[in-house]
C-alpha cells in the first residue's frame, strides 16, 4: 500500500507517480489522502492498480483512464472518467455533469446522483449511477450502457446512436430520435450482468428501456424540425 | 415607325438574383436541403493582396540573396511545454481528418510535411498509423465530438489543439455525410457504417474559458507536461477570444479566418459567417501584446494562404506561423486541370470542384472510395507538398531580404502599406503613399 497526502505533496506528485507504474503487472493499491477537490486527479492512469482517493475530488478525476480502478470516497466534479478507456472508477458520493463523457470504455459506478449530461457523447463505457440523471444525459450517445436506478431528467439521449439506456423511474423527457424500446431476454440478461457488475441488488424486469429510433440517421427534409 | 425593327433591350441579369442565386432557389426548392460543400468562402474579400511590402532603399538596408542569412525557422509551445516543438519553416499544415481525406492523402501530407521539415495536423476521427509513421511533427486535434480521442495518441502526438471553432464555420459543428463513412472510418468513430456523421460545436464535458483551462490542466496532467497545448479559434471576434484562450492556458493560438476551408459544411454557413483572415490579424496581435504574451504564446494564422508574400504578411503582422489546408490539397493534385472530363462528369469543373463531401473525388483525396484513393501517390503527392512548401518559404524569404530582414519574424507591421482603404484598416497600416491609417489617430 502506498500512501501520498496531498496535503504535502502536489498534484504532479500524485500523477507523474502514478503514470511511471508498470502497464503489465499489478501494483499494490494506492491511497490518496485530502484530495480537496483538486483537478485532475489520478488523471491518463494506464496500469492495473487501485486508487483509493478519500475525499471529494474536482473535474476530470481518472479522465482517460486505462485498466485502473480508482475509487473516489466522495463526490466527483464535471468530467469523472471522461474517455475512460477501460478500467473501473467507482464515485462514492454525487457526480457533476458530463459523468463518462466520450467515455470508450470501461465501467463508471456512481452512488448518489449524476448532474446534467451523464454519459454525453460515451462511445463504449458502461455507467450504473443508483441514484438520478441530470437533463440532456446520453446526448449523442455512440455506444455502451447507461443504467439509472433513479430518475432521467429532460431530453434523454437527445440524437442518441447506439447505446443502450436502462431506467428505473421515471423520465421526465425523451430528446430527439429517442424512443421506448422493447425490454426483450437479451437485454434482461444484459442489464442483469450490469447491475451484477456494479454491486446492485435490483431486479431487471424493473426498468425500462431506451434507444434510437434511428429516424436521423440520414438526412431526410420531412425530419428537419428535429434537427 | 417600323414596328418591327424597334431596338430591343438586351436581356439583363439582376445583380441581386444573379445566375448562382436563381440556381440556389430552384436547388433548395427542389431538394428542401441546405446547400453543403467543401472549401472556404469563395466571395471576394479584402484580403492579403491587398497589402504591398515596402522594399528597402535609401532608409533601410536589403540583404543580399544567397549571401545573407535570413532565418525561417520557429519554435511553437515556448510558454508551459516541457518539450516545445521547432520547425524549419514557418508554414504548417492545418488539420483535416481521415474520413474527410482518403488515407493516401494523410499519408502525403506527412510525407510532405517531414520533407520541408514542418508539422502536420489530425482532424475529426482521431489519428491514423500512417498519418503518424510519415510525420516528424504531428499535432493531434482534440474535437468536441472526441471521435477517435485515445489517450496512447495523445501521448504519442507532439502537441495537441484543442478545436474551439474553424473558420469556415466558426460556431458550428462536424459533417461527414454517410457516403464517406466506410467500414474504417465508422470503426474509428465508433458509428454504424453509412450514417450521416454529425459532429457537436460544442465540447462535451467544458463550457467557456475557466472550464477550458481546467481542461488544458487535465491535459498537460495527463502527458507529463510535454506536449505543446494549441487552442484554434474561428476568426469571429479575435481579440477576446485569444486573450481567453491566453488565459485558458494556450501555448499556441491558432486563428482561422473564413477563407480557411471545411469538408463539409452548410454554403450559407460558410458564405456568411466569420470575418476574413486580414481583419482578425491585428486585433489578434493586439491582445498578446495587451496581455504582454506577444512571440510568448505563438500565434498560427490559417485561411487563404497560397504563396510566400501571404506568409510574410501574416508575418509581418505578427503571426508566428500560418496553417495551409485547400493550397496543400492542391498541391497534392485537388482541382487538377488534367481531371477536368471527370470533374465534367461530376457537374463541375476543375477550379470549382467542392463537392468533397459526397466522396467522389477524382483527384483521390476527399474520398474513401479505395478506387479513387488508390489514384493518388502519396509519395509523388508528398513530393509535390514539399516543393511546394520548399517555394513558399523561399518566397518569404526574398520579400523579407529586400526589407532588410534577417529572420521572417523581424518582418513588421512598418514593412506594409495597404492598397485600399478597407485593408488599411484591418491591417492597421497606412494606404499606400498616405500615412493615413483609417480608424487610428494620428497618421504621420
Amino acid at each position: 500500500m502506498t500512501t501520498l497526502d496531498l496535503s504535502t505533496a502536489t498534484r504532479r506528485d500524485l500523477n507523474g507517480a502514478l503514470h511511471a507504474l508498470p502497464k503489465d503487472a499489478p501494483t499494490a493499491d494506492w491511497t490518496v489522502l485530502h484530495p480537496e477537490g483538486q483537478h485532475a486527479l489520478a488523471a491518463g492512469v494506464n496500469a492495473p492498480v487501485t486508487v483509493t482517493i478519500k475525499g471529494h475530488a474536482g473535474y476530470y478525476c481518472a479522465g482517460m483512464n486505462q485498466q485502473a480502478t480508482i475509487i473516489i470516497e466522495g463526490n466527483a466534479g464535471v468530467g469523472v472518467a471522461e474517455n475512460m478507456m477501460s478500467g473501473t472508477v467507482h464515485v462514492k458520493g454525487d457526480a457533476s455533469q458530463a459523468a463518462g463523457a466520450t467515455a470508450h470504455g470501461g465501467l463508471l459506478v456512481i452512488d448518489g446522483n449524476a448532474s446534467a449530461r451523464c454519459g454525453i457523447s460515451m462511445k463504449g463505457v458502461d455507467i450504473v449511477v443508483k441514484g438520478s440523471i441530470g437533463p440532456m444525459s446520453a446526448f449523442m450517445a455512440q455506444s455502451g450502457r447507461l443504467v439509472v436506478l433513479g430518475d432521467a431528467g429532460d431530453a434523454l439521449g437527445d440524437s442518441i446512436y447506439e447505446t443502450h439506456i436502462y431506467v428505473r423511474g421515471s423520465v421526465k423527457s425523451l430528446g430527439a430520435d429517442c424512443v421506448a424500446k422493447e425490454m426483450r431476454a437479451e437485454h434482461l440478461a444484459e442489464l442483469a450482468e450490469l447491475l451484477a457488475a456494479a454491486g446492485v441488488d435490483a431486479r431487471p424486469e424493473e426498468f425500462s428501456r431506451y434507444g434510437s429510433g434511428r429516424t436521423l440517421y440520414n438526412f431526410h427534409v420531412d425530419n428537419a424540425g428535429a434537427y | 415607325m417600323d414596328i418591327n425593327n424597334i431596338p430591343q433591350t438586351l436581356p439583363r441579369f439582376s445583380a441581386t438574383f444573379d445566375p448562382a442565386t436563381l440556381a440556389e432557389i430552384r436547388r433548395a426548392a427542389a431538394t428542401g436541403i441546405y446547400d453543403i460543400r467543401g472549401g472556404g468562402t469563395k466571395r471576394k474579400l479584402p484580403h492579403f493582396d491587398d497589402l504591398l511590402f515596402l522594399g528597402a532603399s535609401m532608409s533601410r538596408y536589403p540583404l543580399e540573396g544567397y549571401r545573407e542569412k535570413c532565418g525561417t525557422d520557429v519554435w511553437l509551445g515556448t510558454r508551459f511545454a516541457k518539450k516545445p516543438i521547432h520547425l524549419k519553416t514557418p508554414v504548417t499544415i492545418a488539420g483535416m481528418s481521415f474520413g474527410a481525406l482518403s488515407g493516401q492523402a494523410k499519408e502525403a501530407l506527412g510525407r510532405g510535411a517531414t520533407i520541408a521539415g514542418t508539422s502536420t495536423t489530425t482532424g475529426d476521427g482521431g489519428m491514423t498509423p500512417e498519418e503518424r509513421g510519415q510525420s516528424q511533427t504531428l499535432v493531434y486535434q482534440y474535437l468536441p465530438s472526441r471521435y477517435g480521442m485515445n489517450p496512447d495518441d495523445l501521448r504519442k502526438a507532439d502537441a495537441i489543439e484543442v478545436v474551439v471553432g474553424q473558420g469556415a464555420k466558426p460556431g458550428g459543428g462536424g459533417m461527414l455525410l454517410g457516403q464517406k463513412i466506410s467500414d474504417r472510418v465508422a470503426e474509428m468513430r465508433t458509428l454504424p457504417k453509412g450514417i450521416d456523421q454529425r459532429s457537436a460545436c460544442r465540447h462535451p464535458d467544458w463550457t467557456g474559458p475557466d472550464d477550458l483551462e481546467i481542461k488544458i490542466e487535465e491535459l498537460r496532467e495527463i502527458t507529463d507536461w510535454e506536449k505543446p497545448i494549441y487552442v484554434k479559434v474561428g476568426a469571429t471576434r479575435p481579440y477576446y477570444d485569444v486573450a481567453l484562450a491566453v488565459k485558458a492556458g494556450a501555448d499556441v493560438v491558432v486563428l482561422d479566418g473564413m477563407q480557411g476551408g471545411t469538408a463539409a459544411t452548410q454554403e450559407v454557413f460558410i458564405e456568411h459567417v466569420g470575418i476574413p483572415t486580414l481583419a482578425a490579424i491585428r486585433p489578434a496581435v493586439q491582445a498578446l501584446q495587451d496581455l504582454g504574451m506577444h512571440r510568448k504564446v505563438q500565434l498560427i494564422v490559417s485561411g487563404g494562404i497560397r504563396n510566400g508574400a501571404d506568409v510574410a504578411k501574416a508575418l509581418a503582422l505578427g503571426a508566428d506561423a500560418v496553417a495551409i489546408g485547400t493550397a496543400a490539397l492542391v498541391a497534392l493534385g485537388d482541382n487538377d486541370p488534367a481531371l477536368e472530363a471527370e470533374y465534367r462528369k461530376l457537374g463541375s469543373t476543375a477550379g470549382a470542384y467542392d463537392d468533397w463531401h459526397e466522396g467522389k473525388d477524382p483527384a483521390g483525396i476527399t474520398t474513401q472510395d479505395p478506387l479513387l484513393a488508390a489514384r493518388l501517390d502519396p509519395v509523388a503527392a508528398g513530393r509535390r507538398l514539399a516543393n511546394y512548401l520548399a517555394v513558399l518559404t523561399l518566397e518569404a524569404q526574398t520579400i523579407a531580404r529586400a526589407c532588410g530582414k534577417s529572420h521572417l519574424h523581424n518582418l513588421e507591421p512598418e514593412d506594409l502599406v495597404a492598397l485600399t482603404i478597407e485593408a488599411a484598416a484591418m491591417a492597421r497600416v497606412p494606404l499606400a503613399g498616405t500615412g493615413w491609417i483609417p480608424g487610428m489617430a494620428g497618421g504621420m
